[in-house]
């Protein structure tokens, strides 16, 4: 095969393994801060317990993170030199600012938060927490900046087929960047959310009604059942948005063939590249003009507009529906689990074995977002600056498919592991229940020990 | 010469990106060369070791993200250069990490019977990511050679590096540990050193012979005279540790952190003599550090924002090894 597909391959393999990990960590540090404050506030010693479940789950998912994340920051260099050689004059000050900082900010402050709660004060222990909170969130800003220039650059010119910054302002606050930050940021909190609600909810299928239990379960289902609104309304604007700055990548998330009014909204179909229509259509009649236009003849840009320069078009109109998909069956089941919490005060068990696969539907729905929008930028890599095929490395196929295969083996296995010590992580904790010793708490004088659990 | 920004930059940037590779291999050395030293523990030193590593192991890594981030960012064409010319090695070194970044915690949260399966893995992880750095170091000290003689020559820097970040390892756990460990860790420091002093020796003496043109920039006069401190006081430091070695460790664990910092003063000694060498190319003998560099606005941005926030990030660096200063005892999430 040639390298040019196998780098895309693999580098998008790596990327949707890294972001797996941010999207919980991002969000995570925040609901950690809110465990610890609540235990500040009203000295309760559950919400410890959940902070130091959770803190196991942070420490992990961070770990995975790093090492997956410092494999990208080689990958530029491997697979795509012509990306630095062209826009390295944008592309490098933001990532060196989210490493000096971001990056440093969170490793550092990290060892304090996870093994430090009786080494320094209570104060500075809750400081750390905010300290990597933040960190993992300025971290987030300065690599959405990035990719959201990418998508729609702004603020610099071109010399000598090399891009030079003109307008730091604009280049960060490019004009999708605000709309794509909120997005992301929603759906980690919406990916840890599920994830804490769907092992809280294993928990209480295994018997477990501690208080630590409740506290968790609560927290996740009504986050969730707040963000998913939010998140609907932040994702109808970034449409919008996109459909300003990049039409071709709208059309193809629509799958319309032809610029016009009265669009259809496209429920099912297999869209046909070659044959330039959809087989199997299912469609609401002035649908997506309704959506995208808010009048049903609103003009809605086609991909026949864009000849040769428009993604691929299945990818990103399926991606695009898995995540809506998902988005809708989240705020089902999170709105049926806050009410059953509300107003019953307990959890009917077939809601609970949903919930439980639901944990990973934040992962689902931040994929399925992210191929979308960035399958959704070809064929370039950066809007009108730079294509994908310009940038690749002069590396053998052979090297990229035998390093892509090693890579696939590799993430398969750890994920393996890392969804078997979540579940085991919960299973112990339904165990031991309100009843383990409590690490670190003033009137537990043994802790738990974390190496030899 | 006058003074004037787009000649100033770039040699500042590589400056630093010379600074964050020392202090990385110093902190991820130590770590690395722990989790080498893994195959020679017993069950229960080996929870100790990774007490003495727990806490920072994250933040060391990241002055790895910091000097390749460096590199990508003012000197993208060196980058690019560089790293697809080792693209194998690069590939195995993040493979490496990636394992033993994971088991580091994989192995204190999985049920009790697959503990044993992730220490190995930590073990793997460190000497494959420690054996790939080596090998990289010793094709690019032959001009990114990749053929038979720099695999060869590469092949034994790995071996060398591997050897040395065990004696960094080992001089850490003498600094973090007491009792039957900390004498475990005077012996294995012993034998590490040796390999890792021919290992300098081996890079120091093929550096001039690989390119006449560092030759002659080590072999002439006056600059021979400047330049023999750095080789005549690594040889002093190597004999001077060794020796101590079997005194330590002293009554009242007096110096126990003086063995880690005479072998950082020797990396220090050897990267200041590699960088005598390859100045002011960053990629030998074909890309000079102007070449290689980005546009001088965007540098500057960078150098604005470093400047900042670099003294802080050391700040309250040394502030987190104080917080978790003394003796490692077990690690727990409190």
């Amino acid at each position: 095969m040639d390298p040019l597909i196998l780098s895309r391959i693999q580098f998008g393999a790596n990327i949707s393994f890294h972001i797996l990990f941010p999207a919980i960590t991002i969000a995570l540090g925040w609901v950690l801060l809110f465990f610890k404050l609540r235990y500040n506030a009203t000295g309760d010693s559950a919400w410890m317990r959940a902070y130091f479940t959770w803190v196991k789950v942070f420490a992990l998912s961070f770990a995975m993170g790093v090492v997956s994340g410092v494999t990208m920051s080689f990958q530029f260099g491997t697979n795509w030199p012509g990306y630095m050689k062209t826009v390295g004059n944008i592309a490098g000050p933001l990532l060196a600012y989210e490493i000096l900082t971001a990056f440093f900010l969170e490793a550092a402050f990290l060892g304090i938060m996870l093994f430090g709660f009786r080494r320094v004060s209570n104060r500075i222990h809750t400081l750390a927490t905010v300290l990597v909170a933040g960190g993992t969130t300025v971290s987030a800003f300065w690599i959405i900046a990035l990719n959201s220039w990418m998508q729609t650059p702004a603020g610099f010119e071109m010399r000598d087929g090399v891009a030079h910054a003109v307008d730091w302002w604009a280049i960060v606050f490019n004009p999708s960047m605000p709309y794509r930050l909120v997005h992301m940021l929603l759906a980690s909190g919406l990916t840890v959310s599920f994830l804490i609600a769907g092992l809280s909810a294993l928990r209480y299928l295994y018997g477990d009604r501690s208080e630590s239990m409740w506290k968790a379960l609560r927290t996740g289902v009504f986050t969730a059942a707040m963000l998913i609104p939010i998140q609907i309304f932040a994702g109808d604007q970034h449409g919008l948005n996109t459909l300003e700055h990049q039409p071709q990548k709208i059309a193809a998330m629509e799958a319309n063939w032809n610029t016009g009014p009265n669009v259809p909204l496209v429920l099912f179909a297999l869209p046909d590249e070659a044959a330039r229509e959809n087989r199997f259509e299912i469609a609401i009649p002035d649908g997506a003009s309704l959506v995208l236009r808010h009048s049903t003849s609103g003009v809605v840009p086609g991909l026949n507009d864009y000849p040769g320069n428009h993604p691929p078009v299945f990818p990103v109109f399926w991606g695009f529906r898995i995540m809506v998909g998902t988005g809708v069956l989240m705020l089902i089941v999170s709105w049926s689990a806050a009410f059953f919490l509300k107003r019953r005060h307990s959890l009917p068990k077939p809601l609970a074995l949903i919930m439980v696969p639901m944990g990973l539907s934040g992962w689902l729905a931040t994929l399925a977002g992210w191929y979308t929008t960035e399958i959704g930028r070809q064929p370039w890599l950066v809007t009108g600056v730079l294509k994908t095929a310009d940038a690749v490395g002069p590396v053998a196929g052979s090297h990229v498919a035998l390093t892509l295969a090693v890579y696939l083996i590799l993430y398969v296995l750890l994920l393996i592991a890392y969804l078997g010590v979540l579940v085991h992580l919960a299973l112990k904790a339904a165990k031991d229940g309100d009843a383990s010793p409590l690490p670190g708490v003033m009137n537990a004088a043994l802790s738990q020990p974390a190496v030899s659990e | 010469m006058t003074f004037d920004w787009p000649t100033a930059l770039p040699l500042i940037f590589a400056s630093l990106m010379g600074l964050a590779i020392l202090i990385y291999v110093i902190l991820d050395g130590f770590d690395l060369g722990i989790g080498i030293l893994f195959a020679a523990a017993e069950d229960a030193e080996q929870d100790t070791m990774i007490a003495a590593i727990g806490p920072f192991w994250d933040a060391n890594e990241t002055w790895l993200v910091l000097a390749v981030g460096l590199l990508l960012v003012a000197f993208p064409l060196a980058h690019g250069t560089i790293l697809t010319a080792l693209y194998i090695p690069v590939f195995l070194l993040l493979l490496g990490l990636i394992l033993r970044g994971v088991a580091f915690d994989f192995r204190a949260k999985v049920p009790a019977g697959r503990k044993h399966r992730w220490n190995r893995i930590f073990f793997l992880g460190s000497i494959i990511a420690s054996l790939a750095q080596g090998y990289m170091l010793g094709v690019y000290v032959l001009g990114l050679d990749v053929g038979f003689g720099g695999m060869a020559f590469g092949a034994l820097v790995a071996l060398c590096l591997a050897a040395a970040y065990a004696a960094m390892g080992a001089a850490w756990l003498i600094y973090k540990t007491e009792g039957e460990l900390q004498k475990k860790a005077v012996v294995w420091l012993r034998t590490a050193l040796v390999l890792a002093a021919l290992g300098m020796l081996a890079v120091s003496l093929a550096t001039p012979f690989a390119s006449p043109r560092i030759f002659d920039k080590w072999f002439v006069w006056p600059q021979m005279l400047y330049l023999s401190p750095l080789p005549i006081l690594s040889a002093l430091l190597f004999v001077w540790l060794w020796r101590q070695t079997f005194h330590l460790p002293r009554p009242d664990d007096r110096h126990a952190l003086t063995p880690f910092l005479t072998l950082a003063a020797i990396f220090a000694l050897g990267f200041a003599g590699l960088a005598w060498s390859f100045y002011p190319f960053v990629v030998p003998d074909k890309l000079t550090i102007w070449q290689a560099a980005s546009a001088p606005e965007s540098l500057a941005i960078i150098l604005a924002g470093t400047v900042v926030v670099l003294p802080i990030i050391i700040f309250y660096s040394f502030y987190a090894y104080r917080v978790f200063g003394g003796k490692a005892t077990d690690l727990t999430y409190d």
